[in-house]
């Protein structure tokens, strides 16, 4: 802090102004939003009181924080098996996704032939799909995974795809001027080039797969075959157990929320010494 | 940088030996336009040829037809009497420096090499010395973003010569760059080229630079782009500093110069006074 002081002394007072403005910026990213956040939960909960909710219809903040402790061991098995289906199926968006898009690279006459099939997968509702994959498919893993899969993995392929079709034309005249292989050109050409593009679809693909997940159970779930957040919250629907339903809720949200963080550091920490995206600005 | 090193002007005596002669060539897009039409164009071994004119006079063309990335629509390019040349034998540098983003400056260099499957290892003395002698050392870890864009430049000059390829052909490298910096680089580049006597075709749109590098001025016009004239520079190498305010210089520029106004003003409807 000293430090900054002395420097400020020197400085002039456009300059100095603009110093305390960065500052008050990188402070107020992370306390504005919390402080909305407080203030809309301590609101939530003076409606309940001066309203006189019955808890059925809208528990107090309190209440579902206890509930969460409570049913701590219910909801953390729960969402073990609906992340156990969002990562396999995220991964297998990325193995699909990343493999179809390699192909697709190969020749414009695959991509043409069957990119359209990617976009009928993408566009058709999931919840219509799942019937007819219901009918078809019987392990209840399989199901899930399928559903899932099918949610996340289009922005992976179409992002992918963007990227190894965005090479710069001389670094592609300059590998091959170099006697370059087709393998060798997607190797430490194309595939890097489309780091940044691709870490973009990852990180669609991160928050679909867990709503793939949890769609999925929801449909398979009103036939009671499955155990994960989503049956929760159907049971306690139909119990009228606000609370755990809040409870659940709040965990598919954090859930979501630290898939997205994590994949956000991991495009950070893979891009920020190249691409522009993950540059500071500098003056 | 004076060197005490006998000047010599291989090619003006005109006793190197034929590298490579475009005979009647001609390049047509499928667009219809007419780039290149008839060009005879003879480059001899350890020549500095600058192809010089106005934008669309097919020099650009001329380069890549020369470096293989397209091939002619009439004529033949004859590599050394006959035959095409091994394209290992050739380093290009484009007018953008063209660098791997996500590379740092050594594996940028590395490539060609890495390419024809040299390992790290294997590849790093000729990395190291090629690094050296375009004043790169210790910029090994940088990645390009971090480096000025002579510094880019200097990279992509390193990467093309990694090789030692015979012929280098270079497409307006030094365009985007600033004049103190484009200067330096020219000086650089001409050392380079007095040490290891490798051939050059330079596209440029500057009279003062194709002057000051190269033994011959090719000067090309526009609509149908085609070779106009030549010119033989008859000043000496090394060329210096010194070389660059004489007043031989100067003559040899502006009878560069008038060349290219004439070579201008023969496209139909084009005028332009010059000067």
């Amino acid at each position: 802090m000293t430090a900054i002081d002395e420097r400020m002394l020197q400085l002039d007072p456009e300059e100095a102004r603009r110093v305390r403005q960065a500052r008050f910026e990188r402070i107020g990213r992370w306390v504005l939003p919390l402080a909305i956040m407080i203030l809309a939960i301590w609101l939530w909960d003076r409606i309940c009181v001066w309203n006189e909710i019955p808890q059925y219809i809208l528990p107090r903040p309190g209440v579902v924080l206890w509930t969460l402790y409570n049913d701590a061991g219910l909801l953390f098995s729960s969402l073990l098996v609906t992340l156990r289906i969002t990562f396999l199926s995220l991964a297998l968006a990325v193995i699909g996704g990343v493999g179809l898009a390699v192909l697709f690279a190969q020749s414009k006459w695959v991509e043409m032939s069957f990119f359209p099939f990617a976009i009928v997968l993408q566009v058709t509702p999931i919840v219509a799909i799942f019937p007819l994959i219901n009918i078809y498919v019987n392990d209840q893993t399989t199901k899930l995974l399928l559903c899932a899969w099918i949610v996340a993995f289009f922005p992976i392929l179409s992002n992918t795809t963007l990227g190894l079709n965005s090479v710069d034309r001389n670094l592609r005249d300059m590998f091959k001027l170099n006697g370059a292989t087709r393998w060798q050109q997607l190797r430490y050409l194309r595939l890097p080039a489309a780091m940044p593009y691709f870490l973009g679809g990852l990180k669609i693909a991160g928050g679909l797969s867990l709503i793939g997940a949890v769609v999925a159970e929801f449909v398979a779930g009103t036939t009671g075959q499955s155990s994960g957040l989503a049956s929760r919250i159907i049971e306690a629907g139909y119990r009228l157990n606000a609370p755990r339903l809040f409870a659940a809720l709040f965990l598919i949200s954090l859930t979501g929320i630290l898939i997205f963080l994590v994949l956000s550091l991991i495009s950070h920490l893979i891009l920020r010494r190249w691409h522009e995206s993950a540059l500071k600005q500098e003056r | 940088m004076i060197r005490e090193k006998v000047a010599q002007a291989p090619a003006a005596s005109g006793a190197a030996p034929t590298l490579l002669a475009l005979k009647g060539v001609g390049k047509v897009f499928s667009n219809g336009v007419t780039a290149l039409s008839d060009v005879d164009l003879t480059i001899r071994e350890g020549d500095f040829v600058s192809l010089l004119g106005p934008s669309g006079c097919g020099k650009s063309t001329a380069l890549r037809l020369i470096a293989g990335l397209s091939t002619p629509t009439s004529g033949v390019l004859d590599w050394r009497g006959g035959g095409s040349l091994d394209r290992s034998n050739i380093g290009f540098v484009f007018q953008e420096p063209t660098l791997l983003p996500w590379a740092n400056v050594f594996d940028n260099v590395w490539l060609p090499l890495r390419l024809k499957g040299i390992s790290r290892a294997k590849a790093t003395p000729t990395i190291t010395e090629m690094l050296a002698r375009v004043h790169l050392t210790g910029f090994e870890d940088a990645v390009p973003r971090e480096l000025s864009g002579g510094m880019k430049m200097r990279v992509s000059i390193a990467r093309a010569m990694v090789t030692k390829p015979r012929v280098l052909l270079m497409d307006e490298p030094f365009a985007a760059l600033d004049e103190i910096t484009r200067f330096k680089l020219n000086n650089d580049l001409l050392e380079l080229w007095q040490d290891e006597r490798f051939t050059v075709v330079f596209v440029t749109h500057s009279v003062f630079e194709s002057v000051f590098l190269s033994n011959r001025v090719v000067v090309m016009a526009a609509r149908p782009g085609r070779v106009f004239d030549e010119l033989a520079i008859e000043a000496s190498y090394p060329r210096d500093e010194a070389f660059r305010t004489s007043p031989d210089y100067a003559a040899l520029c502006r009878q560069a110069s008038d060349v290219l106004v004439k070579a201008i003003n023969s496209t139909a409807g084009a005028h332009y006074d010059g000067h």
